[in-house]
């Protein structure tokens, strides 16, 4: 029991972080039906940004924990919507009204040159970060286990519910938001009321490169390390997290980013950490044949 | 004379290598009903679209109130306040009736949404008893008014309708093309129809074109079209055996 509960936690945790890069894919997916592979590697140059922030603010002496917190949350996100604007503008834009493939393959493209540059740039080494937010809290104890939860885990539950919240405002409440699911639901129609789509897709990929470079920051404080190779996984792992939940539905990716979080956690936990990821990706294959619309996600033909 | 406030010159629209339209050149004047009738396949939703730049012309020139606006991007033909109800409705199917109209507004100032609002409330009453329901779950007839009220939202100099007969039961066809009437005279509202149904539409415009195979063929008033031999047997008989 104990055990379980140190697992959920942990879960919980891990699916916070999937589900914020999760969201990138299910929007984009969403607004002009493709998938962008590079998504997973703006995830890891947010998480470089901020090591590079971190590394800086403690060079200048400053280690309040929360404002070097907040300054590295800040910076990552702007620079890294920076690096999803450009991708889009470049990569994509000009493919877009081309054959459907092209797009995806581009998108390939721009993962391999940004794991490239960034090896190139940061070496192929792991990046260690010294703790910054330590401690936490016991919440159960008895003979044999611990139960605990850290302080960093608090902070990633915690800053990953409030995103969330304000994204789902974002989209549901504001003007912007509501331009976003016209031009997901019929992007012509969008234009033909007068909403500027280009400007819109771009937003699209500046908001969903923001929630991942927070993805990244958090990544980087729950393990210490990083590599060139993170977004890899990591993408792979919420593009999964999406297609269960349902892509291109935002509480689908979500849901959808805690329950890999979970699976993963609970399979390293009871039966072999090696194959966690075998576990998450036959999840992938088991959803994309029985359920290949996802757990929240609609059948296509509403889509006429 | 007055210039006209949509002018059509020798446009050509390609899907790939294949023409859609070949050449066509048509003019709507300040507070008309223009009609263009003809049958599928012939361009008609093509040309709607293409003086809405999506797709663009390949060829030729389009001018609203003497600017060109062929080539530039869709959202800013909207903005010149050409509004367009198109071929198929294109409700936004998971979005309420309200959130549809607040997207017809997308570009005007927001002081007048309150007002326009009531007004296609007036027009359409079925509308404020479906407010918060999904366009997606209204029936063909309460979309066709939604289409309309969305245009009507943007307060629209030009109001391009396609096809607002289209699968519609002939009592609320009635009620459609007299909502299209009182917008023309109560609001000197300028309307470029595109209809199948050439009787109600040749009866309800000032003048009209005929289009076959992306290029016009025959224009004139719709009294004049209506009683054409040519316009009778292509596009009358059957329908008006019925009526």
């Amino acid at each position: 029991m104990e055990y379980f509960l140190q697992q959920l936690i942990n879960g919980v945790t891990l699916g916070s972080i999937y589900g914020l890069i999760a969201i990138g894919y299910t929007m984009v997916y969403g607004i002009i039906g493709m998938i962008n592979f590079a998504h997973g590697d703006v995830f890891m140059v947010g998480a470089f940004i901020a090591l590079i922030m971190f590394l800086a603010l403690f060079a200048v002496g400053l280690t309040a924990v929360p404002l070097a917190l907040l300054l590295v949350l800040l910076v990552a996100m702007m620079f890294t919507a920076l690096y999803g604007w450009t991708v889009e503008r470049f990569a994509y834009r000009p493919l877009r009204g081309s054959f459907r493939l092209a797009p995806l393959i581009s998108a390939i493209g721009m993962s391999i040159l940004l794991q490239n540059y960034i090896q190139i740039v940061q070496g192929a080494r792991v990046k260690p970060l010294p703790p910054v937010v330590t401690g936490g809290y016991r919440l159960w104890e008895n003979d044999s286990f611990v139960v605990q939860i850290s302080n960093i885990q608090i902070i990633i539950v915690m800053i990953t519910v409030a995103l969330m919240l304000a994204f789902s405002w974002l989209v549901g409440q504001t003007r912007l938001g509501r331009d976003m699911r016209a031009c997901e639901q019929d992007l012509k129609m969008a234009s033909l009321v007068g909403v500027d789509t280009g400007r819109t897709i771009s937003l699209t990929f500046v908001i969903g490169a923001a929630l991942a470079s927070v993805a990244g920051v958090m990544f980087l404080l729950y393990y210490g390390v990083i590599d060139f190779f993170i977004g890899f996984i990591a993408g792979v792992k919420a593009f999964t997290a999406a297609v269960l939940g349902g892509i291109g539905s935002l509480p689908g990716a979500m849901l959808g980013g805690l329950l890999i979080g979970l699976i993963e956690t609970f399979w390293s936990a009871y039966f072999s950490s090696e194959y966690k990821d075998v576990a998450a990706f036959s999840v992938l294959i088991l959803v994309l044949i029985f359920m290949p619309t996802g757990i929240l996600g609609r059948p296509e033909v509403e889509k006429v | 004379m007055k210039s006209p406030l949509l002018s059509v010159r020798g446009v050509k629209t390609f899907y790939g290598n294949i023409m859609a339209l070949g050449g066509v050149d048509l003019e709507v004047f300040e507070g008309e009903i223009v009609t263009l009738i003809g049958a599928n396949g012939a361009g008609k939703s093509t040309l709607m679209m293409t003086i809405c730049g999506t797709p663009q012309a390949r060829e030729g020139q389009i001018l609203f109130d003497g600017r060109d606006i062929t080539r530039i991007p869709t959202h800013e033909i909207a903005r010149a306040r050409i509004a367009q109800s198109p071929e198929g409705r294109r409700i936004f199917p998971r979005m309420t009736v309200f959130e549809n109209l607040q997207l017809g507004a997308a570009i005007t100032d927001f002081e007048f949404f309150a007002q326009d609002l009531r007004r296609v409330f007036a027009m359409f009453p079925i509308l404020e008893q479906r407010r918060d329901q999904r366009g997606g779950t209204l029936s063909g007839g309460e979309q066709q008014m939604l289409a309309i009220a969305r245009a009507l939202m943007s307060r629209p100099r030009l109001l391009l309708l396609d096809e607002p007969s289209l699968g519609l039961a002939p009592l609320l066809v009635q009620s459609i093309f007299n909502a299209i009437r009182e917008l023309n005279e109560k609001e000197k509202l300028t309307i470029f129809l595109v209809e199948q149904n050439a009787h109600h539409a040749l009866k309800l415009a000032h003048r009209g074109y005929v289009l076959v195979n992306g290029e016009i063929t025959m224009q004139g008033t719709g009294a004049e079209l209506l009683n054409k031999p040519e316009v009778r047997e292509a596009y009358l008989e059957g329908t008006t055996r019925h009526q």
